[in-house]
């Protein structure tokens, strides 16, 4: 029994020695938070992510309750800032927002995921 | 080519090999992460690896107790298929006797993603299971002298596309599974082995979703990686039944704390059917996410090894 605990232990250790490499990129914060409600129209939607991104494969859009398109187009990933994902807003008025994001973190793994916040109401 | 257009070309056909539909390593479907159960059958293909399970089960109906550790290894064949490997020891003293030890019987496992739907959410996987004959001690230790086939579905859904006014039960998911077990001997030792059908769910409440999807409540790590979880497991013989062999079954309550290379996960073991012992068990599982501490290498699927 001792051996074998010790075998497979000894298996875990170096399994898990061999981290950190880059891994699936996951929300971290975003601001606006998610869910929240902002008295006043950000000029911005900025997202940090858990891992560095690969600035061609990795987007955000924000749209209205229409669904139209209101950011800028101008997704970055700020140079010294590779966790972070940022997108200019046309001037909005008070409503609710959906941002959707696809990434690919620095290893080629693909996330994506979505969420609103509100301007003004709240 | 130079190295910066060579590394974008290798991305990109990394990405159109997953993305987005196709299966992925790990649990995904669209926003929806699946954390690996630990009772029931996971929905996806991965590169993954328990290492180790150590379970102590409720206590047997004949008051028996018994400690297991197992190892179960998932690897990608390709991107839609793949096997599981599991083998595991045991230490089993029954009432009054010497603890008996050895090792239970090997399992493997041949997997086919057969959908991820993205917008819903929603995964499906097909397998085939095999638990092989006389790969564990089977005088002492009850380990099959008999090959048993399982074929198998398994599914998830998360709950991420209910109306705004359900948001708060967007992180639920549930992943579960149906089989049926063929033995390849009818009896063994004068006692029948009967069809088994084989039945389980699990439920979980995702914070990980929650704060990246529907609302940032403000947790940090390693609180906002944390997924409570109920599984629950069935087994029922339909033929050759034996008298007082009926459903047994474990309902296990628990939590899993999912980072980026690892999870960890520990549930409390409760017999749902008399059968199925007494008394409270419980386990803890450390399991890595091979695809992502090996990115490059043995985490990718075999097909894209050259």
């Amino acid at each position: 029994m001792r051996t074998t605990l010790s075998l497979i232990l000894t298996g875990a250790l170096t399994v898990g020695a061999a981290a950190p490499a880059p891994a699936h990129a996951f929300l971290d914060h975003a601001s606006p938070a998610v869910g929240s409600a902002v008295p006043t129209a950000p000029a911005a939607v900025t997202i940090w992510f858990t891992q560095g991104l690969e600035p061609a494969f990795s987007s955000v859009t924000v749209t209205d309750a229409t669904g139209q398109r209101v950011d800028l187009g101008n997704v970055q990933i700020p140079p010294d800032h590779a966790e972070q994902l940022q997108v200019g807003l046309k001037p909005l008025p008070p409503g609710t927002y959906r941002v959707n994001w696809h990434v690919v973190s620095v290893d080629t793994h693909p996330t994506q995921g979505s969420f609103t916040f509100q301007i003004g109401g709240g | 080519m130079d190295c910066n257009l060579r590394r974008a070309a290798a991305i990109a056909a990394a990405v159109l090999l997953s993305w987005p539909g196709a299966a992925l390593a790990h649990g995904f479907a669209g926003d929806r992460f699946f954390p690996a159960t630990i009772l029931t059958d996971d929905p996806f293909v991965a590169d993954e690896m328990s290492l180790p399970t150590f379970t102590r089960p409720p206590p047997a109906a004949d008051g028996s107790t018994e400690y297991d550790l197992d190892v179960d290894l998932s690897k990608r064949l390709t991107p839609d298929i793949g096997f599981t490997v599991g083998y595991g020891w045991k230490s089993v003293r029954p009432p009054g006797g010497p603890s008996v030890t050895g090792f239970g019987p090997l399992r493997t496992g041949l997997q086919y993603q057969l959908f991820v739907d993205a917008p819903h959410e929603a995964i499906g996987l097909i397998n085939l299971g095999v638990t092989w004959g006389h790969t564990g001690r089977v005088a002492a230790l009850a380990a099959p002298d008999f090959t048993t086939l399982t074929p198998g579905f398994d599914f998830g859904k998360g709950f991420g596309d209910l109306p705004d006014s359900a948001s708060w039960l967007r992180p639920f998911a549930v992943t579960g599974n149906f089989s049926m077990d063929f033995p390849t001997k009818t009896e063994s030792a004068g006692t029948p082995n009967p069809n088994n059908f084989n039945y389980g769910f699990a439920i979980e409440y995702s914070l990980p979703y929650l704060q990246c999807c529907v609302k940032d409540i403000g947790l940090r790590p390693p609180f906002n990686q944390l997924i409570p979880i109920v599984e629950f497991a069935f087994s029922t013989p339909f033929n050759r039944l034996t008298p007082g062999v009926t459903t047994t079954g474990t309902i296990q309550p628990g939590i899993i704390w999912a980072g980026s290379y690892f999870q960890i996960g520990a549930e409390a073991i409760l017999p749902a059917t008399r059968a199925s012992g007494h008394g409270i068990g419980g386990l803890v599982q450390l399991h890595f996410y091979l695809d992502d501490i090996f990115p490059t290498t043995i985490g990718k699927p075999i097909s894209e090894w050259w």
